[in-house]
């Protein structure tokens, strides 16, 4: 895939905090399209926030969002979904007692161009938009070694599995942008090479610019293309996995040396 | 035998009263994995509203058109100031919140309308109909297949359409389903309005068989062992637990009650519900609770 080199994601001076509590401060970075962003730091560090910050779940007190050119102030969940934007969570919120086939349809609703009234007498478009739906999710089912779960309520898969197929439901929204938090959280050294071998499929496959939090650096240095170091709500490092490995803040940070 | 078939049919075309209230509950279990109190009430005001409006000589076609509305405003204001600042609370949340909306509703039904019994003539005799040799009420026809056809709508509409999938997302995981794009106060706002169809229908034909009072809030009561039969969160369900509860409720009446002093069929519903309890906690369509241990 050839790399634009224009922003597709573009944070400018973001400030959030809680009741008083700072939980980012003025944060600034950009996100290439196609690239895979790793964003870093310790626990408290702001992560979590400045994601829900991207998708429109937090409202920051100042600073703006730049996504595919628009800015924006004020943006919620569902306008994020419909420009493009779709995530999974640290805690999993996989609809539980629905099967994987159904949680990765429900990923395709935003596509679906049949109204209510030809869904419901299954005229018009709804037979086609019907297929076409299910076949995209097909896709996706496939791309991430669904298969053998398609009909398996997502409740009784194993912990890895459920990741995966939060990830799924994702990536069937064909999304630009996709947040990933902590998607390999709690999984070992196998699980998450092969988590991180998917994360780079859809980066290649489906052409998806990736930002998402991890704790292993190992995992971070091996496939991001660009990483972001917070540490208290700030940034103290932004460029490539080599440059970061080697500054002394964030070895500070990790550490624990100065604070 | 001709009179174990009046019993029974008679018993079936009960049940299918029953099914018509407990249908209001299963859309909102189905959306929001929550009992709602307040459905007793919605069936009180809708048809408290409907026939004050036709005693002020409205004309019944607007006047069913405009209580229907009232119920629209309604579910649109439960979704704005109830269910979303309660978005992600635990069910027993919601459940509470749907409680202190029940005595709202009777109580704003009330403060418009006045508390006195109401007559309420839908145009369809009670009288019985000779079919096959079989005595049934003419009335209990039009009850049945008007849930009939309430039932074949709602299962369409929420079967075949996305909405049926944005339901079920909406009532696992709210905050996700908002971030896969669904619209979560449309939702709301679609489902809480076709509850307070379905409550609107129901108090009119409850309220045909009892007069339009307060205690047709109770009416509800019964749809408890429906629902418990049938399982919260399915349409067929609601009617096959009707169906289940009605026949039985009124073939013990007649063949066990005369043995016990008589009334039985009061309690005979709960009786059958906590046998089922016993035996299939979920109910006979219900999605039994998944949990990974």
């Amino acid at each position: 895939m050839t790399r634009s080199t224009h922003a597709l994601l573009s944070l400018d001076h973001i400030s959030l905090s809680f009741k008083g509590v700072k939980a980012i401060t003025d944060i600034s970075f950009n996100v290439q399209a196609g690239e895979i962003c790793a964003l870093i730091g310790p626990n408290g560090a702001g992560k979590s926030s400045l994601l829900n910050v991207i998708n429109g779940v937090y409202r920051p007190q100042r600073g703006s969002v730049r996504f595919d050119g628009n800015a924006y102030r004020r943006m919620n969940p569902y306008h994020a979904a419909h420009s493009g934007i779709a995530r999974t969570f640290q805690n999993i919120a996989l609809f539980r007692r629905m099967s994987v086939l159904d949680n990765v349809l429900t990923g395709r609703n935003l596509h679906r161009r049949s109204t209510w009234l030809e869904q419901t007498l299954r005229v018009g478009r709804a037979r086609g938009d019907e297929t076409a739906q299910r076949r995209y999710a097909e896709v996706v089912i496939d791309a991430l070694d669904l298969q053998r779960f398609r009909h398996t309520a997502v409740g009784t898969l194993p912990y890895g599995v459920q990741k995966r197929v939060e990830l799924a439901r994702a990536l069937a929204a064909e999304p630009r942008l996709l947040l990933l938090d902590e998607p390999m959280a709690g999984m070992n050294a196998d699980e998450k090479r092969a988590m991180a071998g998917y994360v780079l499929d859809a980066n290649r496959q489906f052409g998806v610019t990736v930002v998402l939090i991890e704790h292993d650096i190992g995992v971070v240095m091996d496939l991001s293309d660009h990483v972001v170091v917070l540490d208290y709500g700030k940034k103290i490092a932004d460029g490539a996995p080599a440059d970061i490995r080697g500054n002394p803040d964030v070895l500070a940070a990790y550490l624990g040396t100065r604070h | 035998m001709e009179f174990f078939l009046e019993v029974l049919v008679g018993g079936l075309l009960a049940g299918v009263m029953y099914s018509m209230v407990a249908i209001g509950f299963v859309l909102i279990y189905k959306a929001s994995g929550v009992f709602n109190f307040a459905q007793g009430s919605m069936v009180l005001f809708g048809a408290l509203t409907y026939v004050s409006l036709v005693e002020r000589q409205v004309n019944p076609v607007l006047a069913f058109g405009v209580t229907l509305a009232a119920l629209v405003l309604i579910a649109v204001l439960i979704g704005r100031l109830v269910l979303r600042p309660l978005v992600n609370r635990p069910p027993i949340v919601l459940f509470m919140a749907t409680l202190g909306l029940s005595f709202i509703l009777e109580g704003a039904a009330q403060l418009f309308w006045g508390a006195q019994v109401h007559g309420l003539a839908l145009g369809i005799d009670d009288k019985p109909l000779n079919l096959a040799g079989i005595m049934i009420s003419q009335f209990d026809i039009f009850a049945a297949a008007t849930a009939g056809a309430l039932v074949l709508a709602l299962s369409l509409l929420t079967r075949r359409m996305r909405l049926g999938l944005s339901l079920r997302a909406v009532a696992d995981d709210p905050l996700a389903a908002l971030a896969v794009g669904v619209r979560l106060p449309r939702v709301w706002a679609i489902v809480w309005a076709l509850a307070g169809f379905v409550s609107l229908v129901a108090g009119l034909l409850w309220g045909a068989r009892l007069g339009v009072q307060f205690s047709l809030s109770l009416v509800v009561l019964k749809a408890l062992p429906v629902l418990i039969i049938g399982g919260f969160s399915s349409i067929g369900g609601a009617i096959v637990g009707g169906l289940l509860i009605g026949a039985p409720e009124k073939l013990a009446e007649v063949y066990v009650g005369t043995l016990l002093g008589g009334g039985i069929e009061n309690w005979f519903p709960y009786l059958l519900a906590m046998l089922f309890l016993l035996a299939r906690p979920a109910g006979l369509f219900g999605e039994p609770a998944v949990e990974r241990v």
